[in-house]
């Protein structure tokens, strides 16, 4: 089985953000020291994506943001103001998890094989909590823009089950 | 002499925004018609036809290969050219794009100038 390079990780969620952000949004983000987490991180209020990743390596990858920072990256994207977290701001926050995860997979798949992409979803609200069932680390990557945070991450284990035809929340993530 | 287009992904921001960025890359454009994934926009063509198509390939219903093949396949539809535009960048599905006829691919995040010059021959 193929070994995951941590490094080559975050490279991956470096590169992938910076070009979103700087292709997309005209943003400039700068990345902050990755770290492993157990849990979801950032996941207890404001905006979680995530996005499942299935194939001979399967799990999940997202981003998580404050709701002042949801509305700034989509006001950017879609060059509209928003004065709250509406359908919108989630449409276009799943589209940047889409864009920003699926070229972190695009580059893991020449090690790890080919991955299919799950369709995003977003949470946005106060006081949950978040799980992975797996206990596979995620890989956190914080990253500044200005004066404000979000965080690219990912988990992502070899498939034992081997039969993975769409891609859901393979390593297991539940709200609770 | 404009042209009419469908953009097929189920982003409404990502609609949006390549709307937008066809008017920037001055592509003369008439009516504009949105569908969220492959089976609303094989429905949308029993009524409407288009010169050109923007397509996602991950999409909930039907995605965009599967859209592309059935596309293909009808009498009506084959000669109308597809542009995928996605985050899909892996080779295999590339080549399956191409295979099944899409005029061209474009892989999120694109500018505006990528998207002109995906355009130019194919239109």
């Amino acid at each position: 089985m193929r070994e995951l390079d941590h490094g080559k990780v975050v490279q991956a969620i470096c590169n992938s953000t910076r070009e979103v952000f700087s292709t997309m949004l005209g943003m400039e983000v700068e990345a902050g020291e990755s770290y492993r987490q157990q849990s979801v991180p950032g996941a207890n209020a404001g905006v979680v994506s995530l996005i499942g990743l299935a194939g001979d390596w399967a799990g999940s990858g997202g981003i998580s943001c404050s709701p002042e920072f949801a509305r700034h990256i989509s006001s950017a994207l879609l060059m509209t103001e928003f004065s709250s977290v509406d359908e919108e701001v989630l449409d276009a926050v799943a589209e940047v998890t889409n864009m920003i995860i699926g070229n972190v997979k695009n580059s893991l798949e020449e090690d790890l094989g080919p991955m299919g992409l799950s369709i995003p979803t977003v949470i946005f609200g106060r006081n949950f909590t978040t799980r992975s069932v797996g206990n596979s680390d995620w890989i956190v990557v914080p990253f500044q823009s200005a004066s404000e945070q979000m965080k690219v991450q990912i988990c992502i284990a070899p498939n034992k089950t081997k039969h993975s035809p769409r891609p859901g929340f393979a390593n297991g993530l539940a709200l609770a | 002499m404009t042209l009419d287009v469908m953009i097929v992904d189920d982003s409404a921001a990502i609609r949006k925004i390549l709307q937008r960025v066809l008017r920037q890359a001055e592509v003369p454009i008439g009516e504009v018609f949105e569908a969220g994934d492959g089976r609303e926009a094989l429905g949308m063509l029993e009524t409407r036809s288009v010169g050109l198509i923007l397509s996602d390939i991950n999409m909930p219903n039907m995605d965009g290969l599967e859209f592309l093949g059935q596309l293909k396949a009808s009498n009506h539809l084959k000669n109308v050219p597809v542009v995928m535009v996605t985050t899909e960048g892996s080779q295999m599905k590339v080549m399956e794009a191409v295979e099944l006829g899409a005029a061209g691919y474009v892989r999120k995040p694109f500018t505006a100038e990528q998207i002109k010059e995906k355009l130019t021959g194919i239109i």
